[in-house]
């Protein structure tokens, strides 16, 4: 066991350095380009010259390289061109807000989609079954950029029009933080992710439901409830772990989609405004942050998984 | 002449064989429903110049409720017209070329690229696969967005780069399901027979393994193609998409989203457009699923 943990966790570092030289060679290759970047459009070559000597530039790569990881891996990314601060001082507050916006649809929408694909898992093919997994394909089929304008035409359009409750349309927080404005972000993550966790756990129920050991409960008489609670769930829970720690890497895109569209200032959107401000330090910055979160649920998911899973876990 | 094709024996031609496992479907009301859907938006795109009852850059009376007369009094834009004053549902009609032009060739390009690989990788498997595998996993370890942001951000945007973008981004998929099947193919017995007979490696992959792969892929492929069609929509909606004014039906929601509370009709007829279409693939996925494992 722990020997796969090292190896899982070496992949993992040795992924993360793929990456990241992936990304110096696309952003830094160019050393002209990137002058261009810092400086702006309308500065001379000899300025550009002279910052490109000050920071070093004109240092071989594999040099530039192993400096620019071993700042990457204090925190230290720069200074971003556009905000005209460190990196890490932005950086820091907005992963903060979209870890309390990811944390809330994580939770809803494992709690909706276990739910769900429990009791469709349970009884295959019954009229429940089909509606749930119906149910989920339709949500599925809806995106983020299509549901969170629908979802603020009903709640901040026609619901305070006919009965005068709404919601707020932003959710920029500009007055301080608020529980309410968090409400629409978080349903429009919770409706495209839930779907997808329901017929995975659906799949896992059914398959445990047709087992053996299952058909031996019912069989020797043991009340329905308690063949689901002891015997069927701490089998089907298994797999939809995997599914919800996977599902944080989808959260993530849809997160940058909820952030630019409700106006809130997180992760995502300070991502997606730095990629249209060619604001490198900070791509880069963001794209390390966001592939480390990936990753570092993959192995965690490849872990747990092993660790619940008893028939992994013991041979 | 005659002798050689008594010795043949009789086997239906590839199409009709084809054509005969499409008919399947119709067992199926899920499938048949998006089916449906795919073929009326494919309708709608091939004649969008005759059902569209404006050009879709013509401007009038902007802002216009749904069902409201147009500029000569006498025309009705259906859906209302946009803040530019351009007819809604004409728009709708002409971007829905857009999307079906890119999603498909998008998704054609990734299969193109990620099939040979994980032929290759299963087949092949020692370095080939840990090599292809490892390059897979890469990419495959950001998360898509943030992929496609860096990619399109750099190469800029245009509906050529979308399609890179998206082949870059879905062919490892791709690849992974291509290698898991081959895993289990190349153990076949056809396929040791075809090894014996000494047949190239490319024949084996290409003739033998990958025509009995292709039940799980064209599940597969409705499943992208959805998928490919929220992203393209995605990026117009990030303003990483095809450039104005020809209408996109992300952009169009970009465009109007600040008016929501105004006038949300502009912004909530493409929203259902979009949903529409990749319900369409996801149901026919769903339905050629039910119908192939039932077999």
């Amino acid at each position: 066991m722990l020997i796969f943990i090292a190896r899982r966790i070496g992949t993992m570092v040795l992924t993360m350095l793929v990456v990241s030289l992936i990304l110096f060679l696309l952003l830094e290759i160019n050393v002209e380009g990137v002058a261009i970047k810092v400086l702006g459009a309308f500065t001379s070559d000899q300025q550009r010259e002279i910052w490109l000597e000050e920071n070093g530039y004109f240092d071989p790569l594999p040099l530039r390289y192993a400096r620019w990881v071993g700042n990457a891996v204090v925190g230290d990314f720069g200074e971003s061109v556009r905000f005209k601060v460190p990196v890490s001082e932005i950086l820091l507050p907005r992963i903060w807000s979209t870890a309390v916006l990811g944390f809330w649809a994580l939770l809803f929408a494992s709690a909706i989609g276990l739910f769900l694909g429990v009791i469709a898992g349970m009884r295959e093919g019954s009229k429940l079954d089909r509606t749930v997994s119906v149910g989920s394909i339709v949500t599925t089929s809806v995106p983020e950029f299509a549901s969170a304008p629908l979802l603020s035409a009903l709640f901040v359009f026609y619901l305070p029009q006919t009965i005068g409750w709404g919601l707020p349309g932003t959710s920029s927080m500009s007055s301080g933080f608020d529980w309410v404005q968090l409400i629409l972000p978080v349903m429009v993550l919770v409706l495209y992710d839930f779907g997808y966790i329901a017929r995975m756990t659906r799949a896992s129920m059914a398959e445990v439901m047709m087992t053996h050991y299952i058909r031996t409960a019912v069989l020797k008489g043991l009340p329905y409830g308690t063949v689901i609670r002891k015997h069927a769930l701490r089998n089907a829970l298994i797999a939809p772990f995997t599914v919800i720690m996977l599902q944080i890497n989808w959260l993530l895109s849809g997160v940058i989609v909820v952030e630019f569209f409700f106006a809130y200032k997180g992760f995502g959107s300070l991502l997606l405004e730095a990629s249209l401000n060619q604001d490198i330090f900070l791509i880069e910055a963001c794209a390390m942050v966001a592939v480390f979160v990936a990753v570092a649920t993959q192995t965690l998911a490849d872990i747990g998984y092993t660790y619940l899973n008893p028939r992994i876990r013991f041979s | 002449m005659t002798e050689e094709a008594i010795s043949v024996p009789h086997r239906e031609s590839a199409l009709l064989r084809l054509v005969k496992g499409a008919a399947l479907i119709r067992e199926s009301w899920v499938g048949m429903v998006g089916l449906a859907i795919i073929v009326f938006w494919a309708l709608v795109a091939l004649f969008a110049d005759v059902v569209a009852p404006f050009p879709p850059n013509a401007t009038g009376i902007p802002m216009l409720a749904p069902g409201g007369a147009g500029l000569d009094g006498t025309s009705v834009h259906w859906l209302g017209t946009d803040q530019l004053g351009r007819d809604i549902l004409s728009r709708i009609i002409f971007g829905s070329r857009q999307v079906l032009l890119y999603a498909p060739l998008a998704t054609f390009c990734a299969y193109a690229v990620g099939v040979p690989m994980g032929l290759a990788a299963g087949y092949r498997r020692g370095i080939t696969d840990e090599v292809l595998s490892f390059i897979a996993n890469v990419i495959l370890s950001f998360p898509v967005l943030v992929l496609y942001i860096i990619i399109i951000a750099t190469i800029g945007a245009s509906g050529i780069n979308i399609v890179i973008a998206v082949t870059f981004a879905s062919a490892p998929g791709i690849m992974r399901i291509v290698r898991g099947l081959v895993l289990d193919l190349r153990n076949r017995e056809y396929v040791f027979a075809a090894e014996t007979r000494g047949e190239p490696a490319w024949r084996i992959m290409m003739i033998e393994i990958l025509p009995n792969a292709r039940g799980p892929l064209i599940v597969d492929a409705c499943l992208r193609l959805g998928y490919v069609i929220i992203t393209i929509g995605t990026l117009g909606f990030l303003g990483l998409g095809l450039p104005p004014p020809d209408p996109d039906w992300g952009k169009m929601i970009t465009e109007t989203r600040q008016f929501i509370t105004i006038f949300p009709h502009m912004a909530i007829f493409p929203c259902i457009a979009i949903s529409s279409l990749v319900l369409g693939f996801n149901l026919l996925a769903d339905g050629l699923r039910e119908v192939s494992l039932r077999d």
